[in-house]
């Protein structure tokens, strides 16, 4: 209670330091807005919904201006991965893989309604229902596809996530806690399905389902 | 780089006028129409294995059809089927006067079995006729499901042999590099039979009544 | 095409590449003696900046050259097939916009057109108007968008593309406004289409067609004559004609190899016989014919739309008594085909009389098309490869479905 306190005291200070053309800040501050506003995408199109992810980074929708036009083909150089497309299960493994070679702190943004659930191809035999059982994901975007603006809306609510991140105490990023992985087991090939179907760390199974079968 | 706009050239390519050049050039090919009830009217020809090879190479060389371009190659399957029929039989039936003669129904069950196949769809690119339509039948769907491969004919057969191959597991003869291409090399079942089953899944599939078999099939059949 | 005779006096003789296979031409393979050379092998892909998807090479190098090559397919199969065999007969159409999802338009038509054949639907004399206009809006942005994909393969980082996505997001903007998407625009119905244009929406499509002259113009002042366009496409990735017709190839790519098949000439479907178009021909089969010919069919586009906008008739789009719903054809099978930007887009369909259709199946254009793409790809560099594969023009979404 006291610290909450604290706080609104030192953000008053701040602005009326400003005023007065003296400018504070903290070093978390400072790196969460270096951060956010220099996330790099991988480019990693799967399928329709890239080409939204495209036009997005065109001069129309210009992501430029969020700081993250800057497209790296290589996981090693990159920040953010947007799922743009539907994970089949011939892909999956791959795409864990690429998860897996990002460097810390990363982020998952699941782009459209195959990216997050498997979509209008949910019934199909070789269509992932979901990229979150394999990868935790930090923003889900529905749409098939979604628009330009959609994407534009979740990579804002990404650079708020990162804002709000803390370097320390027990409600520190993801990256900074030790016990948390940042390399996920990569599926295997089965004779008819991935072997595990999902990974219980990151889709923990549901004790009950909002859906019921018709008979 | 412009090009007069051109006139299909009046040849018969209808699937009765194949057979007929196939059965006088191709010697001892058995080929039959087969016929399509849709307004389509695109009627087809069954070949048979022994001869497809060179009924195929006589089509796409003979100088009127010039059969040179084949566009698609499709595999389709075809379960065991169950055939119900109503049949009137006399038979001796036991009455209060004694034994006597009687017409009876009987329903009477023929297993119909299942073969896998494949369609070619043919035109030709010097002509610019078509479509003449090949099917070739394999003998079951089980360790019978051989054919032919016409890929030495047609270099476009070569994908999409191997589509079929993976997607219903008819092995082409002949086929010069037959793998899966779609799904994985240890993948086991071929997903495009009606009977395949998709592994269980934790989450169940909605239901949107389309799916034969389902409640909201049966509802509408009865309009 | 002009530029060519400067590059036909050059060493890369352009005869010579017509037989280009492992060890013809420019390309000699022979070992170095004093350097024993190492086959190299390279998985290109499925994550890879120009593989225009998740589409895989398998690759085996000798140096830089290329000696063996092995398409690998499947990172996109979405069972788009068998979903459809699993749906009534209408469900598909959305389906068919995520083939090749930068043409959903022609998509459409294609499967349309296979069941009009099937249950035999006539259709109205305006909507065959706006189909064509749809479908050439659709041929004009796909094209331009290749363009700009294939100078973003060979180092034109961003700016071709910029200008293609520029005129991309207009045409986009008109089928939004008509149908509600941009891009899945589930918009063609049996018999019909949706719903009508609107006269204002008519209008606002003939100012923009009033405009893409210009922007081909300015798109070919930035690119023609440019001397590493001409160095990297000419004389690369050589399709001989015979090859290229044996192996099924359609669309620009087997025009850009000297053979004369359009399908809008040779079925004539639809309406397309009522208008006065050229097919462009390519003489050599190389990078730079495939990209000329994308230019060419541009301005061939614009000239179907100038004459359809001109003559579209007033009248009801789709006759009453056509039943889209709960379609039941006859047993029997169809198929049918149209011109799609890629090439041949084939939909085959078996009805056993019920609600779903008993086999459905694409042709897809794109997939057919890399058949021969390491016979073109022998004795390249890799990074001729890559050109080579941006000019076939591939959606991974139709090549694996
Ligand atoms: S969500 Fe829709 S647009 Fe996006 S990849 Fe899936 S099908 Fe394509």
């Amino acid at each position: 209670m006291g610290s909450e306190v604290m706080e609104q005291e030192l953000k008053d200070l701040k602005v009326e330091l400003s005023k007065h053309g003296i400018f504070t800040t903290t070093l978390e501050e400072v790196y969460n807005w270096g951060r956010k506003n220099s996330v790099w995408p991988l480019t990693f199109g799967l399928a329709c919904c890239a080409i939204e992810m495209i036009a997005t980074s065109m001069a129309r929708y210009d992501i430029a201006r969020f700081g993250a036009e800057v497209f790296r083909p290589s996981p090693r150089q990159a920040d953010l991965m947007i799922v743009a497309g539907t994970v089949t299960k011939k892909m999956a493994p791959q795409v864990v893989r690429l998860y897996n070679q990002m460097p810390e702190p990363k982020y998952v943004i699941a782009m459209g309604a195959c990216a997050i659930s498997g979509g209008p191809f949910r019934d199909g035999y070789n269509v992932l229902k979901g990229i979150d059982r394999y990868i935790p994901v930090d923003v889900h975007i529905p749409g098939c596809p979604p628009r330009p603006e959609a994407l534009l809306h979740a990579f804002i609510t990404l650079q708020k996530k990162i804002d709000a991140q803390q370097l320390r105490g027990a409600g520190r990023a993801r990256h900074l806690k030790a016990e948390t992985p940042s390399e996920y087991p990569v599926p295997d090939f089965g004779s008819h399905d991935l072997e595990p179907t999902h990974n219980d760390e990151v889709f923990p199974p549901r004790p009950e389902s909002p859906f019921k079968v018709l008979p | 780089m412009s090009s007069p706009s051109i006139d299909p050239v009046g040849v018969d390519v209808s699937a009765e006028a194949i057979r007929a050049a196939l059965v006088k050039g191709v010697p001892g090919c058995e080929a039959t129409v087969v016929e399509n009830g849709s307004p389509s009217a695109q009627h087809s020809l069954l070949l048979d294995h022994e001869h497809a090879v060179e009924a195929a190479t006589f089509l796409r060389d003979h100088a009127e059809f010039r059969l040179d371009f084949c566009s698609n190659v499709t595999g389709v399957d075809w379960p065991d089927k169950e055939v119900t029929e109503k049949v009137k039989v006399t038979k001796v039936v036991d009455g209060p006067d004694g034994p006597k003669e009687q017409q009876v129904e009987e329903t009477r069950k023929t297993l119909i079995p299942g073969y896998l196949e494949t369609v070619y769809h043919l035109f030709s690119m010097e002509k610019k006729h078509g479509p003449v339509i090949l099917r070739l039948r394999t003998a079951n769907r089980g360790e019978g499901n051989h054919l032919p491969s016409l890929t030495p004919v047609w270099r476009s057969a070569e994908f999409q042999e191997r589509e079929a191959f993976d997607l219903f597991g008819i092995v082409f003869d002949g086929h010069p590099d037959l793998r899966r291409i779609l799904m994985w090399e240890d993948f086991t079942d071929h997903p495009m039979r009606k009977d395949y089953v998709p592994p269980e899944e934790d989450e169940p599939v909605m239901d949107d009544g389309c799916a034969p078999g389902s409640s909201a099939e049966q509802g509408a059949a009865g309009q | 095409m002009s530029g060519k005779s400067m590059m036909e006096e050059s060493a890369i003789g352009l005869d010579e590449q017509m037989g280009a296979t492992y060890g013809a031409g420019r390309h000699t393979l022979k070992p170095d003696a004093e350097h024993e050379s190492q086959i190299l092998e390279v998985a290109i892909g499925p994550q890879h900046p120009s593989t225009h998807g998740v589409f895989r090479m398998d690759v085996q190098l000798d140096g830089e050259r290329v000696v063996r090559l092995k398409p690998v397919f499947g990172y996109l199969h979405r069972n788009h097939e068998k979903i459809a065999e699993n749906a009534a007969y209408l469900a598909a159409i959305p389906y068919t916009d995520r083939l090749d999802y930068l043409c959903s338009m022609t998509n459409n038509w294609g499967y349309v057109l296979a069941v009009e054949k099937l249950v035999g639907i006539a259709v109205p004399e305006r909507t065959e108007y706006i189909r064509v206009i749809m479908a050439e809006l659709t041929r004009f942005q796909n094209h331009s968008a290749l363009v700009g994909f294939l100078l973003q393969d060979m180092g034109a980082s961003g700016t071709p593309l910029m200008y293609a996505f520029r005129e991309r997001e207009k045409i986009l903007d008109l089928f939004e406004a008509v149908s509600g998407a941009r891009m899945m625009c589930n918009y063609l119905r049996f018999g019909g289409v949706r719903v009508d244009c609107t006269p204002e929406w008519l209008e606002e499509t003939r100012q923009l067609v009033g405009r893409l002259p210009r922007f081909v113009d300015e798109f070919e002042r930035l690119l023609r004559g440019n001397e590493i366009l001409m160095a990297r496409t000419q004389g690369v990735g050589v399709l001989p004609r015979e090859l290229a017709v044996s192996a099924g190839v359609t669309g620009p790519m087997l025009r850009a190899s000297g053979v004369n098949y359009d399908i809008r000439k040779v079925d004539r479907y639809g309406i397309y016989d009522r208008f006065k178009f050229r097919v462009p021909l390519g003489e050599h089969g190389d990078v730079y014919d495939r990209y000329m010919m994308r230019v060419l069919e541009m301005r061939e586009s614009i000239a179907i739309l100038e004459q359809a906008l001109k003559e579209i008739p007033d009248g009801p789009v789709q006759d009453p008594k056509t039943k889209v719903r709960g379609l039941r054809p006859k047993v029997g099978e169809a198929y049918g085909r149209i011109e799609s930007p890629k090439g041949e887009l084939g939909f085959y369909l078996i009805s056993d009389g019920t609600m779903n259709p008993y086999r459905y199946r694409v042709r897809p254009p794109c997939l057919i098309n890399l058949t021969i793409l390491e016979d073109m790809c022998l004795g390249l560099s890799v990074a001729d490869v890559v050109v080579t594969l941006g000019s076939v023009d591939i959606v991974m979404g139709e090549v694996d479905r």
